[in-house]
């Protein structure tokens, strides 16, 4: 028999504003437990949440990022339920009225292409953060509590764990462009909860559905997909029934194993949220934000090829962060050349930065100090051998011409100051110059040597190059 | 009126609000909420038709605040009104149950 696979996902994305969505405590990683709280935080009674204008826009933002209709008549909903991460014993959630629906990103695999819709996005707050000790106790830390997120959920048009692998990498690169989100699954600031089920080809039901947990990388969702999709086979086959359960990927024997059976859906008694005032989203603000909207990669990849001149692989490279594509077009508006800025970022950039394991904003390297050093190989100052040097000044933050001052790193490029200096090495090395008379060419090289290491690597090897060739045949 | 709830339902509504009922609570409980149930079954026969579904106590809209982070460093004093804490965290009896995070 033979089978298709539906998958659904339902990614969160955790946004970095300043302030959380519905209390004014800061949205930071990694500060001490609890000291991003307030009391509207822990829930405590009395307090009124108020909506941050910037978690609005922001949703917006991904909404048009994702080519999503956006509801102008909008509401929060309570979502209920008790946890101890969860204070108020309920989460304010848009359930009735989503911010975004139908949208769709386009998805490459294996040449195909695909376009795989979204049913809806909505906003809605984090949860607290439990960390489970042996000793009996939870330990509850609030700070994520309120940070604000966007729920992202599928139409079921994914068919292969492959369409899921490329519909995140489409997910993460468009929300990552917009700025709202370092979409990273390792610091969870993109989390995905999977679904999946098949049915017999030509069949007009869906298969009963499992869920997918502990999916900690695009990889494992791939794997943890591909495995329940043959597991799934094996019971229909073997004449079995799926169960509606939630299911551990593990990650060690690349298993999924049982961790609940689903008995009817959850219960979340959902109602309008009476203490926030609604929403209305008008076109012009749409506009205004769609205007100031940073540019897509796709559209910023033509714009490399087309405009700048970029081969695909250049423009593919370029465009796998919004850091290094904004970098980049920082440096060619500071005067570099376009080639040369993509080789730098990807060759000796990339290359530090993964030595180092830091992002470019950790550096002190600015557009300006790379197309300032890049134009100074351009007019002949420097030699990209010396540019070794005046990159690792850059990568300190120095001005590359500053600095090529400083360490005297300035090229001999002037005939008049290079000739008394080759002719001084040609009547030195005799042996060489009879050497290259009788077409052995090797000795040039030698010669070159000796004159670089004369001038302390200053001397421009192309203009020495020319003006020893016109020596040497000249004797 | 016809049977609305039944005890069993009763305990469902009561186990979602984490509540516990004896059998004598349960068989009280029980026609009470059957008859809030028959008041908005009243209320239900209003006619309604063009009127717009109403989600919030206030005509204010787009009542929203700037992204502005502000830290109440009042982490300590939240802390003293915790059950028990412990090195800055809330302590609490552990829960082992994975649905906890927001989805």
């Amino acid at each position: 028999m033979n089978f298709e696979t539906t998958i659904g996902l339902e990614v969160h994305v955790e946004m970095k504003t300043n302030s959380k969505i519905f209390s004014p405590s800061p949205v930071q990683f990694g500060a001490e437990p609890n000291a991003n709280t307030n009391v509207i935080d822990w829930g405590y009674p009395g307090v009124l949440p108020a909506t941050n204008k910037g978690v609005v826009e922001n949703g917006i933002r991904a909404a048009l990022a994702l080519h999503a209709e956006i509801e102008p008549h909008q509401h929060f909903d309570r979502k209920n339920y008790f946890y101890p991460d969860n204070p108020k014993a309920y989460q304010i959630s848009q359930s009735v009225s989503p911010l975004g629906h139908d949208g769709w990103v386009e998805i490459e695999v294996e040449g195909e292409k695909k376009k795989i819709g979204i049913a809806e996005m909505h906003i809605e707050e984090d949860a607290g953060k439990n960390t489970h000790s042996p000793n009996g106790y939870s330990y509850v830390d609030l700070n994520r509590q309120g940070t604000p997120l966007i729920e992202i959920v599928s139409k079921p048009d994914i068919s292969s764990a492959d369409e899921a692998y490329a519909y995140l990498e489409a997910l993460r690169e468009r929300i990552q462009f917009t700025g709202i989100s370092d979409v990273k699954m390792e610091e969870g600031s993109m989390r995905v909860d999977v679904n999946i089920s098949i049915r017999p080809v030509g069949s007009d039901k869906y298969g009963t559905k499992t869920e997918l947990k502990n999916l900690n990388s695009f990889n494992y969702v791939k794997k943890g997909l591909l495995f329940e999709e043959q597991r799934q086979q094996r019971v229909l086959m073997s004449g079995g029934e799926i169960g509606q359960e939630t299911r551990r990927y593990d990650e060690t024997t690349g298993q999924t194993i049982l961790m609940r059976v689903k008995e009817g859906s959850d219960d979340y008694r959902y109602f309008p949220e009476p203490d926030l005032p609604s929403l209305e989203i008008s076109d012009a603000w749409i506009k205004e934000i769609g205007d100031a909207m940073p540019q897509m990669p796709n559209n910023r990849r033509e714009r490399y090829i087309n405009e700048l001149g970029l081969t695909e692989y250049d423009a593919m490279v370029l465009t796998q962060t919004k850091e290094m594509s904004d970098f980049f077009e920082a440096t060619v508006a500071d005067g570099a050349d376009a080639k040369l800025a993509s080789n730098y970022l990807q060759g000796d950039v990339n290359a530090y930065l993964n030595d180092e394991q830091v992002d470019l904003a950790d550096t002190k390297l600015t557009p300006a100090n790379l197309a300032g050093m890049i134009n100074l190989i351009n007019d002949g100052t420097i030699s990209s051998k010396m540019a070794k040097k005046v990159f690792k000044g850059i990568l300190e933050g120095e001005n590359p011409a500053e600095y090529v001052k400083a360490h005297g790193l300035v090229q001999l490029s002037d005939p008049a100051q290079l000739q008394p200096i080759i002719d001084e090495i040609l009547s030195n090395n005799e042996q060489s110059v009879a050497d290259f008379k009788n077409g052995k060419d090797r000795a040039v090289g030698f010669l070159v040597g000796q004159i670089m290491k004369q001038t302390k690597g200053q001397a421009n090897p192309s203009v020495v190059n020319q003006l020893l060739m016109k020596s040497l045949q000249a004797l | 009126m016809a049977s609305q709830i039944d005890e069993q339902q009763v305990q469902h509504v009561a186990s979602l609000a984490k509540l516990k009922f004896t059998d004598a609570e349960l068989s009280e409980f029980t026609p009470q909420l059957e008859s809030i149930i028959d008041l908005f079954e009243t209320l239900e026969k209003v006619d309604t038709t063009g009127v717009k579904p109403m989600t919030s106590a206030t005509d204010q809209v787009n009542v929203m605040r700037e992204d502005v982070a502000v830290n109440s460093n009042q982490r300590e004093a939240l802390l003293k009104n915790a059950p028990e804490a412990e090195n800055g965290y809330i302590k609490v009896p552990a829960i082992i149950d994975e649905s906890g995070d927001a989805e």
